[in-house]
């Protein structure tokens, strides 16, 4: 459910607009317009010392990211898959090769396979609930309602505070006898008080809630910018031609949405894969006896609570792994669609 | 780029039971998006004792100790600043780098220019999560533990594919007539990106800023990993350590909580436009 990453953590590397050309491998397609063969006005004159100079300006603009990107980003991906491959506890020389062994262990431990399970079951209620949820909302405000702009506000409040901020008040907020218990008291459901954050059999369930308060807003957002989208006309059209209003969301609305739904569960996803912040604070480091680990607070604990560098590494490997193949079989299957044109096939 | 946000004119409900369905149910959700943020602003106001002897309850009497004392503390302004430094670098290092190779990728033509490109792409998909256990080893080897530095120039880098993802096209879209005129007149392409593109750019750029920072400003992992010198945490490695070297003190942790909402909220009303526009930008348009 959290969006992925960085812009909301994470935007996509796909093309949702289907006037794009289609992906290559996987991959962005160049912006419309854009393409090798384009003319550069830049292109400087056939002397020898001209394309040097223009080589020497394209490397003066690039280098700088790209530096950064492959110092930052790209090396330390590698380099974990390096370390995963040894016994190493992050300090001493790099010696105790162990081979697949880090691997074998992680697919032996309960405690891992369950923080799988737990991102799955997140996953799942998230594609399940919280899509839906925020779908609804996106459909009310966009509707002519007084103070649509405050209600905007408001829902997408609880994404802009950090996962930090929204942990520490929701566990002092559900810590037994506090505010939630209290007020279910107050209203007389006494009777449905848990232990919302020691049960492990509830845990993940809080942790859904909370996630969902935190994070449903984005999608929101990213739904109401897709009906903003979608030519009035048509719905027109289609109450003229009889259909309720149930029925112009289903045939018409619904069908012209389908890129950005398949969009905003493709950053659902990835989001939960990444899911840390949040359940590490609220469950103070993965729940009483690991029952709300996900794969990234387990790497955490065992990374760095207790050192063990190379098996860690095998963990993030694991967890990326996960997630790249997830991406590419995503892009592939699912959003190639979208830019095949969807348009067109919608009404089909 | 060309979409043209069409504004819905749906009919109007006719029926006022619908209408106020629908405001009952929007009401039901603020409720429930609203009230842990009042709960912590008014349990700040109150004592622990308040809270624990009624949870539901309002401050009575009022209590002005405990934001009075985190205001006037050094820790809570020390974090705002170091907060405010680490977003400053972040920012600082990503626009730029991002805008000079996205503007490289949107207008000059040259050989695996597209290989570039789809390198920067696949950066979306390599979450920080994943990278976090080597960055440290790489960060500990460059020396930059327990430096603001050492949590923005990773975090510039991670951002720098939704940089360069939304700044090429609207870089691209620059008419070409434009840049033949300024070549005419002399211009290079170093001068032609610092005084027209970027001048020109100013919207999206802000966008792209706005998000840097949002980024930044709510960052854990990385902070938590990097900064392990007090006197350089950030405030949600702040909060996350008061709120446990205070653990039973509720009222204090509210209060501390509250007021480190207290900047993420005021920059949010002011920017609204782009953070929302720049979410839904980045994640559709890439």
């Amino acid at each position: 459910m959290p969006p992925a990453a960085d812009v909301g953590r994470g935007a996509a590397a796909v093309s949702l607009d289907e006037r794009e050309p289609p992906l290559r491998n996987g991959l962005p397609a160049s912006p419309k317009g854009v393409d090798a063969h384009a003319s550069a006005p830049f292109a400087g004159s056939g002397r020898v010392g001209a394309v040097w100079r223009r080589r020497l300006t394209i490397l003066a603009f690039l280098s700088p990211a790209l530096v950064l990107y492959l110092a930052l980003v790209l090396a330390p991906i590698a380099q974990g898959a390096f370390y995963s491959g040894f016994d190493w506890n992050g300090l001493e020389p790099l010696e105790k090769f162990v081979g697949l062994q880090n691997y074998r262990d992680a697919l032996a431990d309960p405690v891992f396979l369950a923080s799988l399970r737990h991102v799955f079951l997140i996953v799942v209620l998230s594609l399940a609930l919280q899509l839906p949820f925020a779908l609804g909302l996106a459909v009310l405000l966009n509707q002519r309602l007084h103070g649509r702009a405050v209600l905007r506000l408001l829902f997408f409040l609880p994404f802009v505070l950090s996962d930090v901020i929204a942990a520490i008040v929701w566990r002092l907020l559900l810590m037994p006898a506090g505010l939630l218990d209290g007020s279910l008291e107050a209203v007389g459901l006494g009777g449905l008080i848990q232990q919302w954050l020691s049960d492990p059999d509830i845990i993940m369930y809080t942790v859904f809630f909370v996630v969902t308060w935190k994070y449903f807003g984005f999608h929101m957002i990213l739904y109401l910018a897709g009906l903003q989208q979608i030519p009035p006309e048509l719905e027109e059209a289609a109450a003229i031609d009889g259909a309720s209003r149930a029925q112009s969301f289903r045939y018409v609305t619904l069908p012209l949405l389908a890129p950005t739904i398949r969009m905003s569960a493709f950053l659902s996803i990835i989001g939960s894969l990444q899911l840390f912040d949040l359940v590490w604070v609220m469950t103070n480091k993965g729940g009483p006896v690991g029952s709300a680990h996900t794969t990234v607070t387990y790497m955490l604990d065992h990374g760095f609570e207790r050192g063990q560098f190379g098996y860690g590494s095998a963990v993030a490997v694991i967890a990326f792994v996960i997630s790249f193949v997830f991406a590419i079989g995503y892009q592939r299957f699912v959003l190639r669609r979208d830019v095949a044109g969807a348009l067109t096939t919608a009404g089909a | 780029m060309a979409a043209t946000v069409v504004r819905s004119s749906r009919r109007s409900m006719r029926q006022p039971l619908t209408r106020s369905a629908l405001y009952a149910i929007a009401i039901g959700v603020v409720l429930v998006i609203i009230v842990p943020v009042i709960y912590a602003v008014l349990g700040g106001f109150r004592t622990t004792g308040q809270i624990s002897a009624d949870p539901v309850g309002l401050p009575h009497p009022w209590v002005f100790d405990n934001y009075i004392e985190i205001i006037k503390s050094a820790t809570f302004r020390e974090q705002l600043l170091n907060s405010l430094v680490v977003a400053a670098i972040t920012m600082a290092v990503v626009v730029p780098c991002g805008s000079l190779a996205a503007f490289a990728l949107a207008r000059f033509s040259f050989a695996g220019r597209e290989a570039v490109y789809a390198l920067f792409t696949l950066g979306l998909l390599f979450p920080l999560t994943v990278a976090i256990l080597p960055l440290f080893i790489t960060l500990r080897s460059l020396d930059l533990l327990n430096n603001p530095f050492g949590v923005a120039l990773p975090q510039a880098a991670f951002a720098m594919p939704t940089t360069i993802i939304v700044l090429r096209p609207f870089f691209h879209s620059i008419p070409t007539e434009l840049e033949e005129a300024a070549i005419m007149d002399g211009c290079g392409p170093f001068r032609f990106f610092y005084k027209i593109a970027l001048p020109m750019s100013r919207p999206i750029l802000a966008t792209v800023s706005v998000l840097a920072i949002v980024v930044s400003w709510n960052a854990f992992l990385l902070p938590l990993v990097v900064l392990n010198d007090p006197h350089q945490w950030t405030l949600p490695l702040g909060v996350t350590n008061f709120s446990t070297q205070y653990s039973s003190d509720t009222a204090r942790i509210l209060a501390f909580t509250s007021l480190s909402m207290v900047p993420a909220l005021v920059f949010y009303v002011f920017a609204e436009r782009q953070i929302v526009s720049g979410l839904a930008s980045g994640a559709l348009k890439g």
